[in-house]
């Protein structure tokens, strides 16, 4: 019932700003012309480096902490909590994977929920590629793209890529990218080596850091649809994950996706 | 069919993750951005995404299960506030969050909640 009520309340906060953000959007926009002369592929990727090191290093680090020393508990190996995070990179799907494992399901069980709780990155992709249109190379590397993407690489990019001339996008995406993934590693071989040295209080608060920046990242939204479609998967998330906890990604993001998208349209282009 | 070697199912998870970012981008060179496809794709990401997030905080799995809820939502809360006040700045909202949270569980570890 209490989550009910912060529920409420959150969305209120949302819908409260959704005109004045609109507005905001406008004025974003006409500053985005300004700014589209290129850096160079330098510059762009170490804005990229320094854009990654400002928050998203850490919430990976913090998050990776957390893995880390959970795929020590459920007793694997260094070398796969490693794997795991650098090749599945994305946490739901490594965290189904590891528990499951441990609780000794049979492996297409393990597969198929670690799978579906990573589903998120088929719509992120189909969101990011569209902004490397054009450049060779990226359209060349397109796979490897879509595989270091993770949602903190996703969400900066969601904010600062469409502000950077088309050639700086490429160098720019590639050092958020790598500073993450090395974030992760440092972050993953920290949690497992140093389960049970650092204070569980400790390991916890990391581990929230992420969840958390999220939060606000996702209250930061400027566009109508994107704002409606956050408020309803907010809403819709935790109660169908009450319902079916295997498949509550891809149902929220369709059927709130869905409502969002047409709530939107019903409300007009205004 | 339970197999104990980690490396067989790390792999064929890699391969399940990597299946839905390679279906994104076969969509994507496919689709019109200025459709209405691609809008409902936007729409989907995002709603996928704040719906796991939320989730997570409100019914964590992993290391978060072990705290009260009173704590991630307190915490939370405590970053909206900051949030709002420091005209939507993610950095102040995410920082009290984080401060809270630790001061809830710091507390709680030394006996003092």
């Amino acid at each position: 019932m209490f989550s009910l009520s912060v529920l409420i309340v959150w969305s209120w906060a949302f819908t409260e700003q959704a005109p004045a953000l609109i507005i905001k959007d406008l004025k974003f926009d006409l500053a985005y012309n300004i700014l589209m002369t290129p850096l160079g592929h330098k510059k762009a990727f170490n804005r990229g480096v320094c854009d990654g090191l400002l928050m998203p290093f850490w919430m990976v680090f913090g998050s990776m902490i957390g893995f880390g020393s959970m795929a020590r508990d459920a007793g694997i190996g260094i070398d796969v909590a490693l794997g795991a995070s650098l090749g599945i990179w994305g946490l739901p799907g490594q965290v189904a994977m590891v528990e499951l494992f441990a609780a000794g399901l049979p492996i297409y069980a393990i597969v198929v929920a670690s799978s579906l709780a990573n589903m998120r990155f088929m719509p992120m992709t189909v969101v990011l590629m569209p902004h490397f249109k054009g450049n060779v190379t990226a359209n060349k590397w397109r796979y490897l793209l879509a595989q270091v993407l993770s949602i903190n690489i996703w969400t900066v990019f969601m904010r600062r890529g469409s502000t950077l001339a088309e050639e700086d996008r490429l160098p720019f995406y590639f050092g958020v990218s790598i500073t993450c993934l090395i974030g992760g590693a440092i972050g993953t071989t920290i949690g497992f080596v140093a389960a049970g040295v650092l204070p569980l209080y400790v390991t916890i608060s990391l581990v929230f850091l992420n969840p958390a920046y999220f939060v606000y990242v996702f209250s930061s939204v400027r566009y109508r649809n994107c704002i409606i479609a956050v408020v309803l998967g907010a809403i819709t998330g935790p109660l169908i994950y009450l319902i079916s906890p295997d498949w509550s990604v891809p149902i929220t993001g369709v059927a709130a996706g869905t409502a969002a998208f047409y709530l939107d349209k019903w409300m007009g282009r205004s | 069919m339970i197999v104990s070697d980690p490396w067989v199912v790390l792999i064929l998870c890699i391969v399940g993750t990597f299946a839905w970012r390679a279906m994104g981008v076969i969509v994507a060179n496919r689709i019109d951005i200025s459709g209405d496809l691609f809008q409902w794709f936007n729409c989907v990401a995002y709603a996928m995404l704040s719906g796991l997030i939320t989730r997570v905080i409100l019914m964590p799995s992993g290391t978060l299960a072990q705290t009260p809820d009173v704590d991630r939502i307190a915490s939370i809360s405590a970053g909206f506030i900051i949030f709002f006040m420091c005209k939507r700045n993610i950095f102040a909202g995410t920082g009290s969050a984080f401060v809270t949270f630790l001061g809830f569980a710091a507390a709680r570890n030394y006996g003092l909640l």
